[in-house]
């Protein structure tokens, strides 16, 4: 491990209960002490540069990401406008859409802005995942974009074509022909969104 | 300087003499003074009670969830089509042109999520986590300070390991292996009588036992009934360079691989001439015929000792047992499988090869506390009517995992350096698209079956 991190280790290692604040407030995630551990050593193990951030090559790594259909796109997620280095507290901050919604959470005064993985984010990183030039809109072309990535050479384009349409179709309510978020929060508004979209860690 | 060495010598003199006898002769007649024992049993119990005082300082009930499962994160098992219907359950069906919900995105979604959270592969390239720490700061990827008569017995044991053990260990790898190139040049001047093939093993197990205490290496044999006759094939898991020294350890072997300069090449060469090997000049390995040619003309004189092959292709951290080529396979005659577990309590055996060079992972290897190692022989297995090689292949290795308690994976290990085939994103995608259109307007895409 290069310099940066082990300083990086010590400070996990040498903090205490107390200073659980402090972490809060970098990593916005209220994991146990041992699971942001366990999360830095994978961060750790993944980054083949050891220069304490993680490229897109490090993503593409691993096999099991590689042939998911939608490997890139979830790969882009982690990289915001602009960048090509991801650091840990990027990462964790992907991550954190995906902490399940506790249930003492739920009801909970929302004043303090919403947490990351409320209904809500998670739906807008499903979103996101469409809405590649972030003008907030799903448009035909991005529609058929995903849609090809998910079938690969399966499908015609007429078909395919049609499918959009008809998504979009059913979607659309003030008839632009796009979908907007709102709109898309409508469309799953009957899905099971924090179960979904959530996982558990055993520990 | 005189006064050094008139001190010196005599001190060298003895730790020779006590070397000789202590250590070396013992080994090469296969006996035991249970200096080894004493060893180890003192080490179990202090690692023992360094366990005991980490699991007292931190909360106890961290470290014990911990060693029952070694996953990170819950991970279902249902299939793609599974989760897709449950995706889409509250959506009312509708089966013209097409059905495409919008939240079909969510199950990749969460599967990419998670892969990148924990995958089965990537991990298998590094080395094991221990759920309790050996006093080795290499394993030490979770834990913390904890006291100081922590620190001082690890700080005595990085003098014990690197001072006295290190030394003694590389003396005695440096005798084996002279007397390994010694041993069979002097057998190799001998005309071809029978007494040359048993002077020849005795020279060969001679020096891979004095090379294995050169490791510290405690082997348990289980299954000796099952041990490879001449003229078979022997394939084995393989974690690290050593599985080498520990097989040949109870019996001989011919070894197969690709002929190397150096000191390595010294070593073939000389093993070469006492009995026969089959060592493949780096152009020839990529002449699958030429290869299984001259296995199987080994392999069919019944006079010739066992092929040892490991068809993992690479070194696997020791949880699991990945793909094996079918290559090995194919040769016919029977293949007996010894499976071997590495204890990583005392020393990780894992050769990671993409970070460590040979020299360094040796010296890591002397440096730790001692190799324990468990071989299993399996009963030989015979490929039976109607099945292919691949099918042979994996059930040998579903019969080698479960013997050792490892997990049976089916992926590639030369995912290790290479790329993953794209025929497995074709696969995902055709199986969604069967959800999407229903089976009959597929067009028939030919993916062709990844050629191992």
């Amino acid at each position: 491990m290069g310099l940066q991190g082990w300083r990086n280790v010590l400070a996990l290692k040498t903090s205490k209960n107390n200073n659980r604040a402090a972490w809060q407030r970098a990593f916005p995630v209220p994991l146990s002490h041992s699971q942001i551990t366990r999360l830095y050593s994978r961060f750790h193990s993944l980054d083949k540069g050891e220069n304490g951030a993680l490229s897109r090559e490090d993503f593409q790594r691993i096999p099991e990401l590689a042939i998911n259909p939608l490997g890139d796109r979830i790969i882009n997620a982690f990289f915001p406008e602009g960048e090509d280095q991801a650091n840990f507290r990027g990462f964790m901050r992907t991550l954190a859409h995906f902490r399940p919604v506790e249930d003492n959470e739920k009801n909970k005064d929302l004043t303090s802005g919403e947490p990351l993985n409320s209904r809500t984010n998670k739906l807008l990183f499903a979103f996101r995942l469409y809405d590649l030039d972030r003008d907030d809109k799903i448009s035909r072309d991005e529609l058929l974009q995903v849609l090809r990535m998910m079938v690969g050479v399966n499908i015609s384009d007429e078909q395919l074509g049609s499918i959009a349409d008809r998504t979009i179709q059913e979607a659309d309510t003030n008839g632009d022909m796009c979908i907007s978020f709102s709109e898309f929060i409508k469309v799953l508004e009957k899905v099971d969104v924090e179960q979904k979209m959530s996982i558990r860690f055993l520990h | 300087m005189e006064g050094f060495w008139a001190v010196f010598s005599p001190v060298l003199r003895v730790w020779f003499t006590s070397l000789v006898v202590l250590i070396m002769l013992p080994a090469m007649f296969g006996i035991s003074l249970g200096i080894t024992e004493t060893y180890m049993k003192i080490l179990i119990k202090t690692l023992e009670w360094a366990t005991h005082r980490i699991q007292r300082a931190s909360r106890a009930e961290e470290i014990l969830k911990h060693s029952a499962s070694n996953g990170l994160i819950q991970r279902d098992n249902s299939s793609l089509e599974q989760e897709i219907e449950e995706l889409r359950r509250n959506r009312p069906k509708s089966a013209e042109r097409g059905d495409f919900t919008l939240s079909d995105v969510l199950y990749f979604t969460r599967k990419g999520i998670e892969s990148i959270v924990e995958d089965d592969v990537t991990q298998r390239f590094t080395s094991e986590e221990l759920v309790s720490w050996n006093l080795l700061t290499r394993s030490n990827n979770n834990f913390q300070y904890i006291s100081l008569r922590l620190t001082v017995l690890w700080g005595v044991g990085v003098v014990v390991r690197y001072c006295i053990l290190l030394p003694l260990r590389i003396t005695l790898t440096a005798i084996g292996l002279s007397w390994l190139v010694i041993g069979t040049t002097m057998v190799g001047f001998l005309p071809n009588f029978r007494v040359k093939g048993w002077l020849s093993d005795l020279v060969h197990l001679m020096c891979y036992r004095i090379c294995a205490r050169g490791l510290s290496a405690t082997i348990h044999y289980h299954n000796k009934q099952n041990r490879p006759k001449r003229g078979g094939i022997c394939v084995a898991n393989h974690t690290s360079p050593i599985d080498v020294v520990i097989l040949a350890n109870d019996g001989c072997y011919a070894m197969v691989g690709q002929v190397h300069g150096g000191l390595m090449g010294v070593l073939q060469r000389a093993m070469e001439r006492s009995c026969p090997h089959i060592w493949f000049e780096r152009a020839e390995m990529r002449d699958r015929h030429l290869v299984t040619q001259r296995l199987r003309d080994h392999v069919n004189d019944k006079t010739k000792l066992p092929i040892l092959i490991f068809p993992e292709g690479t070194c696997i951290n020791n949880t699991s047992v990945m793909m094996f080529k079918k290559g090995s396979f194919e040769i016919g005659g029977t293949i007996s499988g010894p499976a071997g577990i590495y204890d990583p309590q005392f020393g990780d055996a894992f050769w990671n090869s993409s970070k460590y060079s040979m020299v360094s992972y040796l010296l890591r290897m002397m440096t730790s506390w001692a190799i324990v190692c468990n071989v299993w022989y399996l009963p030989p297995m015979a490929q039976k009517e109607g099945e292919d090689a691949v099918q042979f292949a994996n059930r040998v290795k579903s019969t080698i995992a479960q013997q050792g308690g490892l997990v049976d994976l089916d992926w590639d290990g030369g995912l290790k350096r290479a790329k993953v085939k794209d025929s497995f994103k074709e696969q995902q995608q055709k199986k969604y698209s069967h959800m999407v259109v229903g089976d009959d307007s597929i067009e028939n895409v030919t993916v062709g079956n990844a050629d191992f």
